[in-house]
């Protein structure tokens, strides 16, 4: 009997640690399914930020490294510099790659870094207990924005793709989303491009994956969904920002 | 190797001018030269935060013994190509020490206890055709009063350290040195208070 | 053969030498030396040479580079190096080699540019957050830097912890003869743990988090083992004229330089002075200071700084014999001259007034 669906072997089978209708879990598994279909395990080195993928290497069975809050793409560097020849990605979310990690970030892209990078932004701070992300949006209630973020005293959301598509090193970046299952196989597709983006040594690409996060968007699962779809994609719209691989 | 310097004998040397005179390569070749010929050396810059213009001083020990701190309280020698310079670390210079003055930029005062050679540097360099070699000037000033290593020696090292750069910087370089031996070796006499 | 060479480059190019192909650094004076040699050898070598964006970017790129299985370093002066914290701790939480060299200069702040020996706590008592120990080598000639810079990859290697050059500003642009000594290949463990895709193996993971209860406690109770077997096993120091010494001295690095021409004029008088220099700063040499402090007048340690290290003295010497201090701050480096003049301070010996017209002595 042929099996029509199940867990990839790079996929742990172990419980996760996120919340119910977290989008941290599709998206582990969406690499672990490239990693499977590629055959690359053995070549594959990831990193886990600090914040709600912290613990990205229980569920990937591969060699994976972490790195202080907001630091993967100095240590991703660091490692693929030893590796040229490896997959190399890091995961982070909005707080590790878009606040404190943005300098980082915008620099591994400036070098052109032929690494990929796995941007989950659910706009806001879940493991420290729903705090304003640097791309939460405006109006948005967080632990720390209790009425709501105003752009007079907070600032505006960060997009990331948009800021890194000005600098001369960024190869390839998108912009998907989580919000339904015809987007998840966008996504995909999406992280596909970046890994092949990297393998055939195109140079620096992220995917910014736009993820529910129900309790501290104090929503359902399924309003959750509807609002990425709704609100969340008017300030990141989605699509391709930037590909210079051709 | 010609070395002159007898046993037990120490001698510090602090070099100073503007940042961009030459001084950082006036104190290495005498060390390095030091150094092949098997003396013990330190050599120790101290710069400010400019890059040209400002004070740039090295203190320069050569001795056949170990040598301790690298920084000298009281020098044997004193090298100073201007006037800014030369207010400032004269009164490093131990009584009786050489004072070897870059008269192109220094006005001589009444300094005491000291044995000065006026050296022209900069205009001899000028009318070499290169002011940058006013430093190697001093330097052929210098091995002709202290007589520490052969003048072949320095060359060696010059021509070691410009063979990868273009043009003739080689003989100019060597013209000024001989030109700063040959105006020591015709003053017989130091001028001494 | 022997070369004129300042210290910065003499470390740059030991640590090519000992192997390491990958280097991170941030340019601050003075320092610069170390890092404008790297960016012109590493091209040649065929390793990787990266300026970047901040000195905590630098200090993670080393983290990435070990955590690779490679010899990786990065370098900097004090301010830097407090930017660097962050990254040490974690490079000691996840148990990875790899070589820091501060180029110390005058604090607090932006400081000054010029010799300072005022990072040592900071050095040696752990820097960053959390319960842990680099390895720290104190080089006081541009030699013993090429030398130690040598040994630390090695040592960093054997006990996968991070090792610190501590030099300065004097050590770092001082130019003197050195050469770099073939050295016998060391037995040194294989890095299994590192990260090189689990091509036909289990995965390995490289990290410093550990949040299931009681896991923690564990792996600090492991680190300690492990600092314990390094305070056995790494202490070095270096001894001078300690045998019947009336005062002995304690300093490291530049200020040992100083303290070693004091004893070099003492050496004709009935009073004598010896040195204690410590090569190790953690691991602490303080089984040779409490051994020799049971034999002498009393102990000056000397420093530049405002008395760091002589808080690790007087722990050694428990309380045994009186320990004074000298210390210059804000850049400033002892002179023999005051040196002399603190030992006759502090020495109730008429005798010692006789090492005053020593200060004389050239």
């Amino acid at each position: 009997m042929k099996a029509l669906y199940e867990k990839p072997k790079t996929f742990i089978d172990t419980p996760t640690h996120f919340c119910p209708g977290c989008g941290h879990g599709i998206v582990l598994r969406l690499i672990a399914e490239i990693i499977d279909a590629w055959g690359i395990r053995g070549k594959t080195i990831g990193l886990a930020p600090v914040g709600c993928a912290v613990l990205a290497y229980n569920y990937l069975d591969i060699d994976m490294c972490e790195a202080a809050h907001g630091r993967p793409p100095a240590v991703a560097t660091g490692i693929k510099r030893v590796h040229p020849d490896h997959v190399v990605f890091a995961y982070q979310g909005d707080g590790d790659l878009a606040a404190i990690g943005t300098a980082e970030i915008i620099h591994a892209a400036n070098r052109g870094e032929n690494i990929t990078f796995i941007f989950v932004n659910n706009a806001v701070y879940g493991m420290t207990n729903g705090q304003m992300a640097p791309t939460t949006l405006v109006g948005q209630k967080t632990a720390t924005t209790p009425s709501g973020r105003d752009s007079i005293n907070y600032g505006h959301p960060i997009r990331v793709c948009e800021l890194l598509s000005v600098l001369g090193g960024s190869s390839y970046l998108e912009r998907v989303s989580l919000s339904s299952p015809e987007n998840v196989r966008k996504t995909k597709k999406a992280l596909e491009k970046g890994f092949k983006t990297q393998i055939e040594k195109r140079g620096f690409s992220l995917i910014e994956i736009l993820s529910p996060c129900p309790i501290y968007w104090r929503m359902d699962a399924n309003e959750a969904m509807r609002h990425i779809d709704e609100e969340m994609s008017k300030t990141f719209p989605l699509g391709v920002v930037k590909d210079w691989t051709q | 190797m010609n070395s002159c310097l007898p046993t037990d004998i120490t001698e510090r040397i602090i070099l100073a001018g503007f940042g961009g005179q030459g001084m950082m390569l006036l104190g290495k070749l005498i060390a390095q030269a030091a150094m092949i010929d098997g003396k013990k050396v330190t050599y120790f810059p101290s710069y400010g935060t400019e890059v040209r213009g400002g004070t740039a001083v090295y203190h320069l020990i050569i001795s056949n013994n170990e040598i301790f701190s690298p920084i000298i309280e009281e020098a044997d020698t004193l090298i100073v190509m201007n006037q800014p310079s030369y207010q400032k670390f004269k009164g490093m210079l131990k009584a009786g020490g050489l004072l070897l003055l870059n008269t192109s930029m220094i006005k001589s005062d009444n300094f005491p206890d000291a044995k000065i050679y006026e050296v022209p540097a900069t205009e001899i360099a000028s009318k070499l055709g290169n002011v940058l070699v006013s430093n190697i000037v001093m330097l052929g000033a210098y091995l002709a009063i202290k007589k520490l290593f052969s003048p072949n020696l320095i060359l060696e090292q010059l021509q070691g350290m410009l063979k990868a750069k273009k043009g003739n910087l080689f003989a100019i370089n060597k013209q000024a040195l001989e030109r700063g031996l040959h105006l020591i070796e015709s003053i017989h006499h130091p001028y001494v208070r | 053969m022997k070369q004129l060479m300042t210290g910065n480059e003499a470390a740059a190019e030991a640590a090519i030498v000992a192997g390491c192909r990958y280097y991170y650094g941030y340019p601050i004076t003075p320092q610069n030396e170390l890092i404008n040699y790297m960016s012109m050898r590493m091209p040649q070598i065929g390793g990787s040479f990266i300026q970047a964006e901040s000195e905590i970017a630098a200090i993670n790129m080393v983290y990435g580079s070990a955590a690779a299985g490679a010899r990786a370093m990065t370098s900097s002066s004090s301010p830097g190096i407090s930017l660097k914290q962050e990254g040490i701790s974690y490079l000691a939480g996840s148990e990875l080699p790899c070589v820091i060299v501060n180029i110390q200069r005058g604090g607090p702040g932006l400081g000054d540019i010029s010799a300072s020996q005022a990072d040592y706590f900071q050095a040696v008592k752990g820097g960053g957050h959390g319960d842990y120990h680099t390895i720290v080598l104190a080089p006081s000639s541009v030699q013993e830097m090429a030398d130690l810079v040598y040994d630390a990859f090695d040592l960093a290697d054997k006990y996968r912890n991070p090792v610190m050059i501590l030099g300065d500003a004097q050590i770092g642009q001082l130019m003197e003869p050195m050469e770099f000594h073939k050295r016998p290949k060391k037995n040194l463990p294989q890095k299994t743990w590192s990260l090189t895709g689990a091509e036909g193996r289990k995965r390995n993971i490289v990290k410093s988090f550990y949040p299931v209860k009681g896991q923690l406690e564990e792996f600090n109770a492991h680190l300690q083992r492990k600092y314990k077997a390094i305070e056995e096993h790494e202490v070095r120091y270096e001894t001078v004229n300690t045998h019947k010494a009336d005062i002995v001295l304690v300093a490291y690095g530049t200020s040992a330089r100083v303290c070693a021409d004091v004893v070099r004029k003492s050496r004709q008088l009935e009073f004598k002075v010896g040195l204690i220099r410590p090569i190790t700063l953690w691991p602490f040499p303080k089984e040779i200071i409490r051994k020799i402090s049971e034999k002498v007048q009393c102990i000056l340690t000397v420093e530049m700084s405002a008395g760091q290290m002589v808080e690790d003295v007087r722990l050694a010497v428990e309380g045994k014999c009186p320990v004074h201090f000298y210390g210059r701050t804000g850049g400033g480096v002892p002179t023999s001259t005051q040196v002399i003049k603190k030992i006759v301070e502090v020495v109730p010996d008429n005798l010692a007034n006789t090492l005053l017209q020593l200060a004389e002595v050239r």
